[in-house]
């Protein structure tokens, strides 16, 4: 698997991202970091990743100034293209910020920020982020942001539901997010976005495996098609 | 030309900010207070000099990049 993942100023999940993405793919392929200036993709990339973080210090609003950085036009055009895109937490708040997701994050409803483990629900095993996990299946993944309340309006979330693209829900809603959405997925099922970490929980020394599924539904998508 | 842009969230989004200065205003004794909201004022030093064409700059910067459309309204105030 061919994976890059986006640095901006301000990243701070980028390596955790790119050892995941390194653990299931091929081990003479590495993931390329990528840093946001860059105007153009390498060739041939399987997914790119946008990490979490603070991206500018979270200037103006979460996500906002990087989802304006000159890659993001190749990330928007990538994804486009039927390409896939991860956004965790920072990343996710970029996706939506970028319009390559419906929706925005605003202020945990408790206005603090939350760090913690937590449980999520799968609510789709149809996608090719969330294959290797089973329907309805309660997952440990943690939270850490200030930012991860899910908004949008009743016609968007009708859409999200109808459409079946609400990957995952808070089972005890930590931030107020609508519905108890975590994760989301675009139109196509190719982009998602959450606020978890799936990054964090893929090695029994981090304290549990649950992310790791994720990593492999991708390669799973990828090389079983 | 000087140029305010008042952001605000649109009507029916929930404002947790706004909520708690509220309640902390209530708590300090300040009564009668029926909504609190949170916004920003963004205040730009444009080179153009007609009203016409700073306000249709600003508007686009508003909705590229300045507010989040999703969840905030904005009004560009010339000054």
């Amino acid at each position: 698997m061919r994976a890059a993942v986006i640095q901006f100023p301000g990243s701070n999940c980028d390596r955790d991202m790119a050892v995941a993405l390194d653990k299931v793919s091929d081990n003479n392929k590495q993931t390329q970091m990528i840093w946001h200036k860059e105007s153009g993709l390498p060739h041939g990339l399987d997914i790119i990743a946008i990490p979490g973080g603070f991206s500018f210090g979270d200037y103006l609003r979460c996500g906002a100034i990087a989802a304006r950085s000159p890659i993001m036009n190749a990330v928007v055009d990538f994804a486009k293209k039927g390409g896939y895109v991860l956004g965790v937490c920072n990343g996710f708040q970029v996706l939506t910020e970028s319009g390559l997701l419906p929706g925005a994050l605003m202020r945990n409803s408790d206005l603090k920020f939350i760090c913690k483990n937590i449980k999520l629900r799968v609510e789709t095993t149809s996608s090719y982020f969330t294959s290797a996990y089973t329907n309805g299946e309660i997952i440990n993944v943690p939270i850490a942001h200030h930012d991860g309340n899910y908004n949008a309006d009743q016609k968007t979330l009708d859409i999200l539901n109808n459409d079946d693209r609400i990957a995952f829900r808070y089972i005890n809603n930590p931030n107020g997010s609508m519905d108890d959405i975590a994760g989301i997925l675009s139109e196509n099922r190719r982009v998602l976005g959450m606020m978890p970490h799936p990054e964090r929980l893929n090695d029994p020394l981090l304290g549990g495996i649950d992310g790791n599924r994720l990593f492999e539904s991708i390669t799973t998508s990828l090389f079983s098609a | 030309m000087k140029v305010r842009v008042h952001i605000t969230l649109k009507p029916g989004v929930l404002d947790p900010q706004g909520a708690a200065v509220r309640r902390s205003l209530d708590s300090l004794g300040f009564d009668g207070i029926e909504k609190v909201r949170q916004g920003k004022l963004i205040e730009l030093d444009l080179k153009e000099t007609d009203v016409l064409k700073a306000t249709a700059q600003v508007e686009k910067m508003c909705e590229k990049l300045l507010a989040n459309t999703v969840i905030e309204n904005y009004l560009v105030e010339i000054l």
